[in-house]
């Protein structure tokens, strides 16, 4: 049976990465980031990376990496979540790293490699709105050079290496600094998307079969996203909660009337589901389960939901401060409406149910 | 200490000496109950081992196997899951000899006279009452929404013994005899058409002293092990996919394409997502409850399964179209189980709709995860310090 609780190590690993975000990774300086050059924080991901040795989680140990799970990961991703951490975390260490698992040869390990270390960041050059097995863009491929142009990419602008489906079938590895990377003015403040153009950008390949290879990137990046979702709902659940303990209105806490408490006890019950149904695609893709593709489907199409609506309740029920510039609440609202879109909609996924379950459309 | 080794051994005793294939049922579960096998947590000597909880699938699954009886625990929930744990906690020595044994087995069937016409939500408000005479109590006064109170031979009763206190305080714990010729029970006709409940009237019921449990005035607090039981057991089912409510319909729609439409299609699909979530919550649950980390999960589980209950009935109801219009039965049937697939949509559809009120309402259990769980501010209070006879009502 599937494993839905954590291990010690795993809390203990949880406990590390949110003491570190903690001291290195509060709203004020998150909210200042997003509108300097640098909307990610490289000194984090440093910390995170090359400190802790989590971009490598994923990667065996005999290729520089950690030899670890997708379960350790989404603990990761949970406490990333919670702080709306602006690392390129999910898009490199998850999405970019799976992608490279997928394929053989001697690019793929170095790069591989180079990821877990932390020091090189990748990002998978398609849509950050592509659901797993859906069609994607590509650019053309001529004489070993790449030439198009890719938007919606996300975190781009941090990345060292991009990996980039072509229209021959294949997927290249492309150095940041031969092509151009124009930022894209986001909704999501801290995981920005961007624009990539391509002009003839020396390409080296990495598998011919790119379907294959972004399929399980997408695939682990939707099951993962999740847990990322869960860590944005519990911030957003436990700040609302705390902040109505305190506000008082009408010579009361304003947590005390039955109509709020009512939607807070409910929005409790939805994170409770939300981490069932995320420990359960972060350990179907662990094991390799049969399962993986029904249970990424259903955490997907539950937790995207449920961050939008924590994040949508946090805002309502802070009310006036919740809708200024300088109270957080706005990133968490940001994040999780642009997490709705990625990886796949929660309707997209319900489609691949439909399929996957056996509940045929009409 | 018992391990699972042990328990296999003595399993595997209990087999020997009684092949389940020569031995009547009832006496095969009295001798599981004597070698400690019935609930291996419980203490020795009262059907158990001291065991951790944890270890009684060991026991079931060879019993299973070996096609040894069960004590048929659907039929005796209210005993299990309520009044066991409340004779375990607060009975004395003869009260726990005399009753669990019996109990278990299913010898003796168990009800729950809480409820009452005058106090649901505010169940502490009971008017039921029990006056001193000698060695014994008088009680009078009239429960409402007894299960199986029918076929019961004892029940767990909460009455008023001081009403000059505040609500809370005045209130005994009583093990009732229903044959007592002063206990009337009548069927209480649902909206479904059956009579799955009973109205108890209580009139001069004498009820020995030793019959209490717990001391007097101390009733809401034994009441409380009854209550948070009960939670446990209506939301603690173990279900594999598509085990409860979202079964039939999904199967409905496999087999007739005819009846689908695009609408019903996604209501569909995200009620079957709701469903898997609930039903790996409640997996997780249990895995909290084996490694004895009790989460505060079990709360919500009722909240969740009587919205989706509620929701994918009605939704079975609609796919049906013309067929929704019809019912199955109306006829006043005396089930003594609750059967939901037994049934058609429009029984499930109208059943569906006490869950949110048995054992608790949605919106008192709203308000228990809002204070116990995120410890927001309790609702202002106006009757703490007010004695129950001056209450309004």
């Amino acid at each position: 049976m599937t494993d839905l609780l954590y291990t010690e190590e795993e809390e203990a690993l949880r406990a590390a990465v949110r003491d570190l975000l903690t001291d290195h990774c509060d709203a004020p300086g998150v909210i200042a980031r997003t509108e300097s050059g640098t909307p990610h924080d490289p000194q984090l991901w440093k910390s995170l990376s090359v400190g802790m040795g989590l971009a490598g989680l994923l990667v065996p140990e005999a290729q520089g990496g950690q030899g670890a799970t997708h379960r350790e990961v989404a603990v990761v991703l949970e406490e990333l979540g919670r702080a709306v951490a602006p690392v390129p975390y999910l898009t490199s260490a998850v999405v970019a790293t799976e992608a490279l698992l997928a394929c053989d040869g001697e690019e793929a390990a170095r790069l591989l490699t180079a990821l877990a270390s932390g020091r090189t960041v990748g990002a998978l050059a398609v849509s950050l709105a592509t659901a797993p097995g859906a069609p994607f863009k590509a650019v053309r491929h001529e004489g070993g050079a790449l030439h198009g142009e890719l938007t919606g990419i996300a975190e781009a602008v941090a990345a060292d290496v991009l990996l980039v489906p072509a229209e021959d079938g294949a997927l290249y590895a492309v150095d940041a600094d031969a092509v151009t990377v124009t930022a894209q003015v986001s909704l999501d403040l801290t995981r920005p998307v961007a624009k990539v153009t391509f002009d003839g950008a020396p390409a080296r390949l990495v598998t011919s079969d790119a379907p294959t290879a972004v399929r399980r990137a997408l695939r682990a990046g939707a099951g993962l996203l999740a847990s990322e979702q869960l860590g944005l709902a519990d911030w957003t659940l436990t700040e609302t909660v705390r902040y109505l303990k305190e506000r008082k209105q009408f010579n009361r806490p304003v947590g005390g009337f039955q109509a709020l408490k009512h939607r807070l006890a409910q929005l409790w019950l939805e994170v409770v589901n939300t981490r069932a149904a995320a420990r359960n695609a972060a350990d179907a893709l662990a094991h390799g389960s049969e399962d993986a593709d029904v249970s990424i489907a259903v955490a997907q199409a539950y937790a995207a939901p449920v961050a939008v609506h924590a994040a949508e309740e946090a805002l309502q029920l802070h009310a006036g401060i919740g809708m200024t510039w300088e109270h957080p609440v706005h990133l968490y609202l940001k994040r999780a409406k642009a997490d709705s879109i990625a990886y796949g909609t929660a309707g997209a996924h319900r489609e691949a149910l439909a399929g996957l379950v056996d509940l045929q459309a009409p | 200490m018992t391990d699972e080794a042990e328990l296999k051994r003595r399993t595997a005793e209990l087999l020997a000496a009684h092949p389940p294939a020569t031995t009547g049922r009832g006496d095969f579960l009295k001798a599981r109950f004597d070698a400690g096998l019935a609930w291996v947590h419980y203490p020795e000597g009262l059907g158990g081992l001291g065991a951790p909880r944890s270890l009684q699938a060991v026991v079931d699954t060879e019993l299973e196997a070996a096609g040894a009886p069960d004590n048929d625990p659907r039929r005796i929930g209210i005993g299990l899951g309520m009044a066991a744990p409340t004779i375990l906690r607060y009975g004395t020595e003869e009260q726990k000899q005399q009753y669990l044994r019996p109990l278990w087995t299913g010898e003796e069937v168990w009800c729950q006279l809480f409820s009452e016409p005058g106090a649901g939500s505010d169940l502490a408000a009971l008017g039921t009452r029990a006056v001193r005479e000698g060695d014994a109590w008088v009680v009078n006064g009239q429960k409402v929404w007894t299960s199986s109170a029918h076929v019961a031979r004892w029940a767990i009763l909460i009455a008023r013994t001081d009403p000059g206190v505040p609500k809370h305080a005045g209130i005994t714990y009583f093990i009732c005899d229903m044959t007592d010729p002063g206990v009337e029970v009548r069927p209480l006709r649902q909206i479904t058409g059956e009579a799955e409940f009973n109205e108890v009237f209580l009139t001069d019921v004498r009820i020995p002293d030793s019959r209490r449990l717990g001391e007097v005035g101390d009733g809401w607090r034994v009441a409380q092990t009854t209550l948070n039981n009960e939670r446990v057991a209506i939301g603690g089912m173990r279900l594999p996919r598509e085990g409860g409510m979202i079964g039939p319909v999904s199967k409905t729609w496999r087999e007739r394409p005819e009846l689908r439409t695009h609408d019903l299609h996604q209501r569909l699909l995200k009620l079957w997502v709701e469903a898997e979530v609930a039903r790996l919550t409640g997996e997780r649950l249990r895995q909290q409850l084996t490694v004895g980390q009790p989460g505060p999960e079990g709360a919500g589980m009722k909240l969740a399964f009587a919205r989706l209950n509620q929701e994918i009935s009605g939704l079975e109801v609609e796919l049906l179209g013309e067929e929704g219009l019809l019912y199955d039965d109306w006829t006043m049937r005396r089930p003594e189980l609750v059967d939901f697939t037994g049934r058609d949509a429009g029984y499930r559809y109208l059943r569906s709709k006490g869950n949110s009120i048995e054992g608790g309402t949605s919106e008192v259990l709203l308000n228990i995860v809002a204070e116990r769980v995120l410890g927001l501010p309790s609702e202002p209070r106006t009757d703490k310090d007010v004695a129950w006879k001056d209450l309004a009502r």
